[in-house]
């Protein structure tokens, strides 16, 4: 496992810089990690973050881009607009949460 | 008396109730095991029925032969579960009360879930090999396939039999291979995931043998819908074809919905280790086919821990409140 500086912390990642320790997460840390990916956060894209670390510690497992939208009421569509290219494995890594095995 | 219900006489449901009648004492048990399809389906068999290796008829047989002697067997679709009561609402009007329910009614394909697929070529151009009737009208096209572009593809994941839409990769590629039109026909594999396979070891070689057999692989790909002769992702990508072989959208069924048991895919959440629903401790959901020992354990030691069994078979179940 490698650590990685980021937004003022160390934080413990993945190779492919999957924070591994949600408590190291901090919205300073997801904004930072955000504009590695080039994405600006605004509102709607904390909406899905929200979401997905709420959805996270309930269930245990990442929410799939279906639950997103049927309960998380965040259309597919505007999903890629947030987050092009592999929406769900862009919102997880900003999100602090573990990478998707098995989605785009 | 105490009764066992089970709901689905598929591959995990036959044999929860081959293994509980052989070791429950059938003077404390009764076990009904009830299933709204009087056939069996065979489905790796399915894989076979394209290239007429296998004829529909292969893959079915009645499901009654398949239980034992002093389970009842009822031909009848479960319409409610009602979990708080523990019993069941069937479909003809009867009710049945339980003490431990087993949910086994398997997942089945929704092709209506992906925009387009249904109205644009379902069954014409587009084939499953999810269903025996998939199969078979897909054993009518393909002989008269006279080159062009085959897509295999998956729409979401996670589905039934992971490996099924690669095998059907490569037996096409076998196929048309043994015809001696293999350079006439291009064949893409069309998939949501990073690469061939959910497991990264299995997806590299999968991937290997893909090339070799000069499949190409297109991964990430977000199926938004099907227009006619054309996959379109959510990021706009396209893949074109003459002949879609697809895995549409794997869900289970209704009845949880119904009940108020199932998540957005309609699977019941579960407790992983036991198998136990969240929800109500003396129902079990998933049984597949490995998992189905862990159930009969639970069940058959009611919560009592076994040394050596809770190592190899995950935890032990939530003690289930006996009622007399
Ligand atoms: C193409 C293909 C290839 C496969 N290849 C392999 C392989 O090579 N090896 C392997 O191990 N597995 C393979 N599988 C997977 C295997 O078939 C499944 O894992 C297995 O059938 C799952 O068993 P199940 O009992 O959960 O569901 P099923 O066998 O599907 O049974 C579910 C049953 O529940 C019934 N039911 C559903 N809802 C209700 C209701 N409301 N009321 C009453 N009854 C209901 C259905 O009628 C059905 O009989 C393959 C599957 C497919 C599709």
């Amino acid at each position: 496992m490698a650590t990685k500086e980021i937004a003022g912390k160390t934080v413990n990642v993945t190779e492919e810089g999957y924070l591994t320790d949600p408590a190291q997460w901090t919205r300073e840390v997801a904004q930072a990690i955000a504009a590695e990916e080039g994405i600006t956060l605004t509102d709607a894209h904390w909406k899905v973050i929200d979401f997905l670390k709420k959805d996270f510690a309930a269930a245990g497992v990442l929410a799939s881009m279906r639950r997103i939208n049927k309960t998380g009421g965040i259309a597919t569509k505007d999903l890629y607009d947030l987050f092009p290219e592999g929406p769900l494995k862009k919102a997880a890594r900003i999100a602090g949460l573990p990478k998707p095995t098995s989605c785009v | 008396m105490k009764k066992i219900l089970i709901i689905g006489a598929g591959t995990a449901g036959t044999m929860m109730a081959v293994h509980l009648s052989r070791k429950l004492n059938r003077k404390e048990w009764s076990i009904t095991i009830l299933d709204k399809d009087e056939n069996h389906y065979y489905q790796p068999g399915y894989l076979f029925i394209p290239f007429g290796i296998y004829t529909k008829q292969d893959v079915i047989r009645k499901g009654a032969k398949y239980i034992p002697a002093g389970v009842e067997y009822l031909l009848a679709q479960a319409d409610q579960i009602i979990a708080e009561q523990n019993r069941v609402k069937l479909k003809d009007g009867r009710e049945i009360a339980y003490d431990i329910l087993i949910i086994a009614t398997g997942t089945n394909i929704h092709p209506e879930e992906t925009q387009g697929m249904v109205e644009n070529g379902w069954r014409e151009n587009i084939f499953d090999i999810y269903t025996a009737d998939g199969a078979d009208a897909l054993s009518k096209k393909l002989p008269g396939f006279k080159g062009g572009k085959i897509a295999i593809h998956v729409v979401e994941m996670p589905i039934k039999c992971p490996v099924a839409p690669l095998e059907i990769a490569f037996m096409i590629d076998w196929f048309f291979t043994n015809k001696g039109m293999r350079k006439d026909v291009a064949i893409d594999f069309v998939t949501p995931m990073a690469g061939a396979f959910s497991k990264p070891a299995t997806a590299k070689v999968m991937g290997h043998l893909l090339k070799e057999r000069g499949i190409n692989l297109v991964t990430d790909f977000g199926t938004e819908r099907v227009e006619y002769g054309k996959l379109v992702s959510y990021d706009k990508g396209t893949v074109d074809y003459d002949l879609l072989i697809t895995t549409p959208t794997n869900m289970g069924d209704a009845l949880m919905a119904r009940s108020g048991l199932g998540d957005d895919l309609n699977y019941v959440p579960t407790d992983k280790h036991t198998l136990q629903a969240k929800a109500k401790d003396n129902i079990f959901a998933h049984l597949g086919k490995m998992s189905m020992k862990f159930v009969y354990w639970n069940i058959l030691l009611k919560g009592i821990p076994v040394p050596g069994i809770a190592s190899k078979m995950g935890r032990m179940g939530k003690i289930i409140p006996q009622t007399a």
